[in-house]
C-alpha cells in the first residue's frame, strides 16, 4: 500500500505521521541554523546564540525568511499579485505549484506578496501604536499627578472594550481603507503599551539618578531619552514582539471577515476567506496562507519568550 | 461582612460607570458618521419629503444628547430600536442569537476550564522538565494560530475527511440537546484549543509565582510532604489568581467567538455583528457592541470580586 492510499484510509494517523516529520525537519533546520549563526556572528553574538534554545533559533530563522520574502517579493514570485493567468480554482500544474485562486491568480505568488502586505501593514500599525503608547506612558510616568491619572483612566476605558469588537465598530463607521485600519489598530493597542511603559518607567523614575538629573535641571525630553528609556529597554522590546503578534492576528481576523485589507491587495487573511470553499472538497491549499500567519506568530512568540527568559535573569 | 459588601458595591458602581462611558463612546462613534443616516437607508434617489419623513421616524431631528438619552433609556429596558435594513426590532433579532452564543461559550468553557487548570498546575509542578518544555511549545503554537486556521483544520480533518462531525454548525431551537452538542462540537473544540492554551500559561505563571513565596519554602524546609504543600499551603492562596485566570479567559472567549461563528456559520451574535457591520446596520452594531462590552466588564468584575472574597488581604487595601 502506498502513502496516498494509507493517508486516505487513516486520515488522523497520517496527520500525526506528517506532523512528526515536519517537526523533525524543523528541529534539524533550526539546529543547523543555530550552528551557522554561531560560526558567522562576531564575538558577543556567537556567545549569545550558543546558549539559545532551539525554539529561539527556529524563530529567528523564520523571521529572517519572512523578511527576505517580503523585501524581495517581486523577484521571488513568478507572477504579480493581481495577474490573472488561469481559470478559477485551477489545480496545480508546472506553472503554478499551488494552483490558482478564485479569480485564476497564482496562489504561490500571492502568498509571497502577502509577506510584504500583511506583515508590512501589521508592522506599521504596531510601530504607530508603540510610538503613541510608549510616549504617553513615559510622559505619564515622569509628569505624574493629574496628567498621569487622566491618561491612565482613559486607557482603562479603551481596554475594557474587546479589541475585535471595538475595531469592528470603528471600521463600520469610518469605512475600510488602509489608513483608517492602521489608525484604528494604533488607537486600540496604544493603551496596552501605555500601561506597560508607565509601569516600567514608574519603577525607574523613583531612582536616585533621576532625582539627580532633575536637580541638575534637565528637561522632560532629556530625562525620557537619556535616563529612563535606556533603563527600560528590555521589557519594551519584548512587548513590541508580543504586541506585533496581537496586531497581526487582529488584522488577519479582520481581513478574514472581509473588513481588513481590501482586494486586490494580496493578504493572507482575505486569501483564506476567498478560497475557503475549496476546503469542503478536502483541499489543503486555502490553509497555506493561514499557516503562514501562524508560523510567523509562533516564530515571534518563540523569540520573545527567549528574550523574556534572558531579561528575567535566568531564574525559574 | 459589611466591608466586603461595601467593596463589592464600589466595584459594581465602577463597572457601571465604565459601561456608561462606553455607551457614550459607541453613540458618539455613530454620530461621527459622515452623511445622513436617513440618506444611507433610503439611497440616493430618495426625495426630500420621504427623507424628512424618515428622519422624523428615526428621531434624527432631536439634538444629539436627547437622542443619546432616548437610546440609553431604551437600552436599559432592553429596547434597542429597529434595524435599519429589515425594520425588525433589534431586540428580537439579537435575543435568540445571544442565547446560541452563550450556549457555545458555555459548552467550550465547561470542557476548557477543568482541563486547563489541571494541566496548568501540573506544568507548574514539573517546571523546567521535558513535559513543561513540550507544553510550552504546544501552547505557544496554539495561541499563535488565528481562530479560523484552527477551525478550518478541524473541518478538514474531522468533518470533510472523516465525516465525524458536521462542518456547518446549524442549530434550531427545537433540536434535542444531544444533536445540538454534536452540531456545535467543532466550533466548541476550536474555542477550547485556544482558551486552554491561554489559561494553562496563566495558571502556570500564577502557581509558580506562589511557589516562590517564603512560606512555601518554610513548609518544604520543615519536611511537609510535596502533596500537602500544594493542597494545604499553596491551593488556598491560589484561588484568587485562578479565578482571575478563568474570568479573563472567559472574557477572551467572547472575542474569539466572533471569528469561530463565521467559520462554522453558527447563528450567534458574533455573526450578526459581522453581517450588520458590512450592511452598516448601526442600531444592531451598537446593541451588539454594548452587549459584548457589558459581558466583558461583567466578567472582569466577577474576577475582581472573586479574588477579594477568597483573599482577605485585599479587603483591607493599604
Amino acid at each position: 500500500m502506498d502513502i496516498s492510499a494509507l493517508s486516505e484510509s487513516y486520515p488522523i494517523a497520517s496527520i500525526f505521521v506528517k506532523g512528526f516529520a515536519l517537526i523533525l525537519v524543523a528541529i534539524i533546520a533550526s539546529w543547523i541554523f543555530r550552528a551557522l549563526l554561531v560560526a558567522v556572528l562576531p564575538g558577543e553574538g556567537a556567545k549569545v546564540m550558543r546558549t539559545a534554545p532551539l525554539t529561539a533559533a527556529f524563530g529567528i530563522m523564520i523571521i529572517l525568511l519572512y523578511a527576505i520574502a517580503g523585501i524581495f517579493a517581486p523577484w521571488i514570485a513568478p507572477y504579480s499579485e493581481s495577474e490573472v493567468i488561469s481559470s478559477a480554482f485551477a489545480p496545480a500544474d508546472e506553472n503554478m505549484w499551488l494552483g490558482a485562486d478564485q479569480l485564476g491568480r497564482d496562489l504561490y505568488s500571492r502568498v509571497i506578496f502577502g509577506a510584504r502586505n500583511s506583515v508590512g501593514i501589521a508592522l506599521i500599525a504596531t510601530s504607530l501604536a508603540f510610538f503613541i503608547g510608549a510616549m504617553t506612558g513615559l510622559i505619564a510616568a515622569t509628569k505624574g499627578g493629574w496628567i498621569d491619572q487622566a491618561m491612565a483612566r482613559s486607557a482603562d476605558v479603551i481596554m475594557s472594550i474587546p479589541s475585535l469588537i471595538f475595531s469592528l465598530l470603528l471600521l463600520s463607521i469610518f469605512g475600510t481603507s488602509m489608513i483608517v485600519l492602521i489608525l484604528i489598530i494604533a488607537v486600540i493597542y496604544a493603551p496596552r503599551v501605555f500601561r506597560l511603559t508607565r509601569a516600567v518607567a514608574g519603577d525607574v523614575v523613583v531612582m536616585d539618578y533621576i532625582e539627580a538629573a532633575r536637580l541638575r535641571g534637565e528637561g522632560l525630553w532629556y530625562l525620557i531619552r537619556k535616563e529612563i528609556l535606556p533603563n527600560s529597554k528590555a521589557p519594551l522590546i519584548a512587548e513590541f514582539g508580543l504586541e506585533f503578534c496581537f496586531v497581526f492576528l487582529l488584522i488577519a481576523g479582520l481581513s478574514f471577515l472581509g473588513l481588513g485589507i481590501q482586494p486586490p491587495t494580496a493578504d493572507w487573511g482575505s486569501m483564506v476567506r476567498e478560497n475557503a470553499t475549496l476546503i469542503s472538497f478536502g483541499e489543503v491549499t486555502p490553509l497555506i496562507p493561514a499557516a503562514a500567519i501562524s508560523l510567523l506568530t509562533v516564530a515571534v512568540n518563540f523569540v520573545v519568550d527567549w528574550m523574556l527568559y534572558r531579561s528575567s535573569g535566568l531564574k525559574e | 461582612m459589611g466591608d466586603v459588601l461595601a467593596i463589592v458595591a464600589k466595584r459594581l458602581g465602577l463597572g457601571l460607570f465604565t459601561l456608561l462611558i462606553i455607551s457614550v463612546l459607541i453613540f458618539i462613534a455613530v454620530e461621527l458618521l459622515p452623511g445622513d443616516i436617513a440618506q444611507a437607508v433610503l439611497g440616493q434617489q430618495a426625495t426630500e419629503s420621504t427623507l424628512a419623513a424618515k428622519r422624523a421616524e428615526l428621531g434624527l431631528n432631536d439634538p444629539a444628547p436627547v437622542r443619546y438619552f432616548n437610546w440609553l433609556k431604551g437600552a436599559v429596558v432592553g429596547d434597542f430600536g429597529k434595524s435599519l435594513v429589515s425594520s425588525e426590532s433589534v431586540t428580537d433579532a439579537i435575543t435568540p442569537r445571544f442565547k446560541n452564543t452563550l450556549f457555545l461559550a458555555l459548552f467550550a468553557a465547561v470542557i476548557a476550564v477543568p482541563i486547563a487548570i489541571t494541566l496548568g498546575v501540573l506544568v507548574a509542578l514539573f517546571r523546567n522538565t521535558l513535559f513543561d518544555r513540550v507544553a510550552n511549545v504546544l501552547t505557544l503554537t496554539s495561541i499563535s494560530c488565528p481562530e479560523f486556521f484552527l477551525g478550518y483544520i478541524l473541518i478538514l480533518y474531522l468533518s470533510v475527511q472523516t465525516g465525524w462531525f458536521p462542518s456547518i454548525a446549524k442549530v434550531s431551537p427545537d433540536m434535542s440537546l444531544f444533536d445540538r452538542l454534536h452540531r456545535t462540537f467543532l466550533p466548541a473544540l476550536t474555542l477550547v484549543l485556544i482558551v486552554v492554551a491561554h489559561m494553562m500559561r496563566m495558571t502556570r505563571a500564577a502557581i509558580i509565582n506562589l511557589l516562590a513565596s517564603p512560606y512555601i519554602e518554610m513548609a518544604r524546609l520543615k519536611g511537609t510532604p510535596a502533596w500537602k504543600v500544594i493542597v494545604k499551603h499553596a491551593l488556598p492562596n491560589s484561588w484568587a489568581p485562578i479565578i482571575n485566570v478563568v474570568a479573563l479567559n472567559l472574557a477572551f472567549l467572547i472575542t474569539g467567538v466572533v471569528l469561530v461563528e463565521v467559520v462554522f456559520v453558527y447563528p450567534g451574535i458574533g455573526q450578526l455583528l459581522v453581517d450588520s457591520v458590512s450592511k452598516r446596520d448601526f442600531p444592531i452594531v451598537q446593541a451588539c457592541c454594548l452587549i459584548f462590552a457589558a459581558t466583558f466588564i461583567l466578567l472582569n468584575l466577577a474576577a475582581d470580586i472573586g479574588s477579594i472574597l477568597t483573599n482577605p488581604r485585599l479587603r483591607h487595601p493599604k
